[in-house]
């Protein structure tokens, strides 16, 4: 009972994401959205990449650029696992397709671990660059079990369910993804406070320390990126359920480089702040590239402005604000963030624009496309709409100036007082 | 005979092209710990700068005009961006080159289209220059060497004869002595950096138009710079030198030896068929996994001897 009054809020989360899809449900023709619940699939897929890799990158400080590689061998291993089982092989249930990617990410953590380990800090993020590079070449190379630019194609329809269900629409899968995604989470949270995972943290903060105790570093970072390696293989064993198939670009460079923005700009220092920059990551690209080709950039503009300005992340963003909560004066804060808010949007918008208009003046007139607002054509070449748009960066960018220092003074007032307050009892 | 003599010169123009690139980005890594991951996206400003310029002014306005822009953001990126997240450690540092790296890339597809632009040599080194067995040895290319051999020069003067040099050898191998002594540190990484930046733009010039100029040349060129730069070692220009010369040479020679693992075993009388074990990795042959060999190289090199060929110190 004393577990269920703790852990409320996983059981909260779990009903919210299960209901989340009804949302999306047309109800006139019953039945789901397929793109709301692939797009929610695939956040819960990435969700668990960027947790483990979070286990480096967070719990034990080891900079990886290489990830991917364990994502996509796992999800290479899933694949070939389900051709097994569909050939008549072996036999496996199909609930438990995503635990032989695991396997698999397990096994190839534990042996390019031994080799990736030997290093730490710039070192170690050299030989993952490297690693990631050697298996996304290789993976094009050898056909035997990487299938080549085709890929391993998978039909996930099997009839060795365990539940009897056969995963054919996309709620199911979704069902499947969202019930590893959970398992995945709690064991990677349990695994925080195991000995392994206090370790962990005590050779990122201190290596030499960590020596001093008796441990020896190397073990540690070489379990912790074998079991970091589990993990990410279970999310490329969901990967390959979700999609049928699974090509070189999961082990490519451009896979890493999202784990590390998605744990970059929701935060590495807070458990559930990968989780938030995944939701960010994969919105912005399966959103935002829809309507615009500059997707990439404003997503690196976003993991610069995280990194200058709050190396926290959003989720470290969001718990500053937790003793202003406890002593309920958040509510003073309001009305500076109001205040903010106008220039914060000029700014943005006249960004947007700015960069809009040069994608479109290039990329979308090689296209053939127009661009257009509401309905309204707005012809590039005319200097009105440039001006617009560097007159409102320009205003925007000096009235936020202002704005945050005056939102700076408000802040660190009230959280004097909170400090005070805290002390004070 | 003749392939040897060819791939050893088209090696020597590759790896003297390496250089130019790597030489500034080791002298900022083993300066400041940076590894900047937006240094080959410099080289391809340059390049970019350099074809826009000489659509209106001409290739040699473009030499100079290119890197000294490409030096400005250089020091812009180092004055407004790294000394801000420095306090955040080397991750941090590492990572804001990262991510300007993906937004340098972005605004070039943005502002130069995604398709190559048509950068060519200029017409005055457009012939031949000599003949190797039969085979035409362009004229440009042995501009490339020159230059790339005049910046050797100038860089190992500059760091052994002048002053400047002097201060910015003692801050590369003890920073907080050469800022105790009272030099200025942050301005000389500021210098280091837009010279840095420079160098890389220079090479993005002279060798946007021997390769493609397109938005994917950064992707490419970039890693296996890291790679020299690692091999080569922290600290040692030298070491960078040999290093980009040996990856040049690697990757020209693997394309021309079309051998395999298989064929070595062959000679020693072990005949590998289809059921042998592994036969798909002994059957490959060199030519296609040359692009992979500089990677092997750097992941045992990093394993087995992190200083590198000639580091002073650790990576």
């Amino acid at each position: 009972m004393t577990l269920l009054r703790r852990n409320w809020p996983w059981l909260v989360a779990l009903a919210v994401l299960l209901a989340f899809p009804f949302l999306f449900y047309d109800w006139t023709r019953g039945r789901h959205s397929g793109f709301a619940l692939t797009l929610m699939s695939e956040i819960g897929v990435m969700a668990i990449f960027a947790l483990s890799y979070n286990m480096l990158l967070g719990q034990a400080g080891l900079l990886s650029f290489g990830h991917a590689v364990l994502f996509g061998l796992g999800a290479y291993c899933a694949a070939h696992t389900v051709n097994l089982v569909k050939a008549g092989t072996i036999w496996l249930p199909t609930e438990l397709v995503p635990l032989a990617g695991g396997l698999g990410g397990l096994f190839f953590g534990f042996v390019l671990g031994w080799l990736v380990t030997k290093q730490r800090a710039t070192a170690f993020a050299m030989i993952t660059l490297g690693l990631g590079e050697l298996v996304s070449a290789a993976a094009l190379m050898f056909m035997g079990f990487f299938g080549g630019e085709g890929g391993i194609t998978i039909d996930r329809v099997m009839d060795t369910s365990l539940l009897g269900v056969r995963y054919t629409s996309p709620w199911q899968v979704y069902c499947l993804v969202l019930g590893w995604a959970f398992v995945a989470a709690v064991l990677m949270r349990l695994q925080m406070q195991t000995p392994l995972g206090r370790m962990a943290n005590a050779t990122r903060d201190n290596f030499e320390r960590a020596q001093f105790v008796g441990y020896d570093p190397r073990r540690v970072r070489w379990m912790q990126f074998t079991l970091a390696g589990f993990f990410a293989g279970v999310g490329g064993g969901l990967y390959v359920m979700i999609y049928e198939i699974v090509t070189f670009d999961t082990v490519s460079a451009v896979k890493s480089a999202n784990a590390l923005l998605a744990v970059y700009i929701g935060g590495a220092g807070a458990f559930f702040g990968p989780v938030l920059g995944t939701i960010v990551v994969v919105l912005l690209q399966s959103g935002v590239s829809l309507l615009s080709n500059a997707w990439l950039l404003y997503v690196g503009v976003l993991f610069i402005v995280m990194v200058m300005y709050a190396p926290v992340g959003l989720a470290g963003l969001i718990g500053m604000h937790a003793p202003l909560w406890r002593t309920g004066r958040l509510r003073e804060l309001l009305l500076p963030y109001l205040r903010a808010l106008p220039p914060a949007l000029m700014l943005f918008l006249g960004f947007v624009l700015l960069v809009e208009l040069t994608s479109f003046t290039t990329i979308g007139a090689a296209q053939g496309k127009r661009f257009a607002i509401g309905g309204q054509t707005i012809d590039t070449t005319s200097p009105l709409p440039w001006a617009i748009a560097v007159a409102a960066l320009g205003v925007g960018a000096f009235w936020l100036r202002r704005e945050a220092h005056a939102f700076r003074l408000r802040w660190d007032a009230l959280m004097e007082d909170a400090k005070r307050q805290a002390g004070a009892p | 005979m003749e392939v040897f003599v060819v791939s050893l010169l088209n090696g020597l123009v590759y790896g003297m092209l390496l250089f130019m690139l790597a030489s500034g980005l080791t002298l900022i890594f083993s300066m400041m710990g940076v590894l900047n991951f937006a240094h080959a996206s410099v080289y391809m400003l340059g390049a970019y700068f350099a074809y826009t310029i000489s659509l209106y002014v001409g290739f040699w306005p473009a030499l100079i005009l290119a890197p000294l822009l490409c030096g400005l953001i250089g020091a812009a990126i180092e004055m407004w961006g790294l000394r801000r997240v420095h306090r955040h450690g080397h991750v941090a540092e590492l990572l804001l080159t990262f991510g300007l790296a993906l937004i340098i890339e972005k605004v070039v597809q943005m502002t130069w289209g995604l398709l190559p632009v048509p950068y060519r040599i200029p017409e005055l080194l457009d012939f031949p220059l000599f003949r190797v067995y039969g085979t035409q040895f362009p004229a440009y290319r042995a501009f490339m060497l020159l230059i790339s051999a005049l910046m050797f020069g100038a860089i190992w003067l500059g760091l052994r004869r002048t002053r400047v040099g002097l201060v910015i050898q003692a801050a590369l191998t003890h920073p907080e002595m050469a800022s105790a002594l009272g030099h200025n540190v942050p301005r000389i990484f500021t210098l280091v950096f837009a010279a840095g930046t420079a160098l890389a733009g220079l090479a993005g010039v002279i060798g946007g138009n021997y390769q493609v100029t397109e938005p994917a040349m950064a992707f490419t060129m970039g890693p296996i710079v890291f790679v020299v730069v690692v091999f080569g070692g922290l600290g040692s220009l030298t070491g960078c030198f040999i290093a980009s010369i040996f990856m040049g040479l690697i990757q020209t020679f693997a394309v021309v030896f079309d051998v395999s693992l298989a064929d070595l075993l062959a000679q020693f009388g072990i005949a590998v068929t289809a059921s042998t074990p592994f036969a798909e990795v002994l059957n490959v042959t060199l030519p296609r996994i040359g692009a992979l060999l500089p990677f092997l190289l750097m992941v045992l090199i990093l394993v087995f001897r992190p200083r590198g060929l000639m580091g002073t110190r650790d990576t």
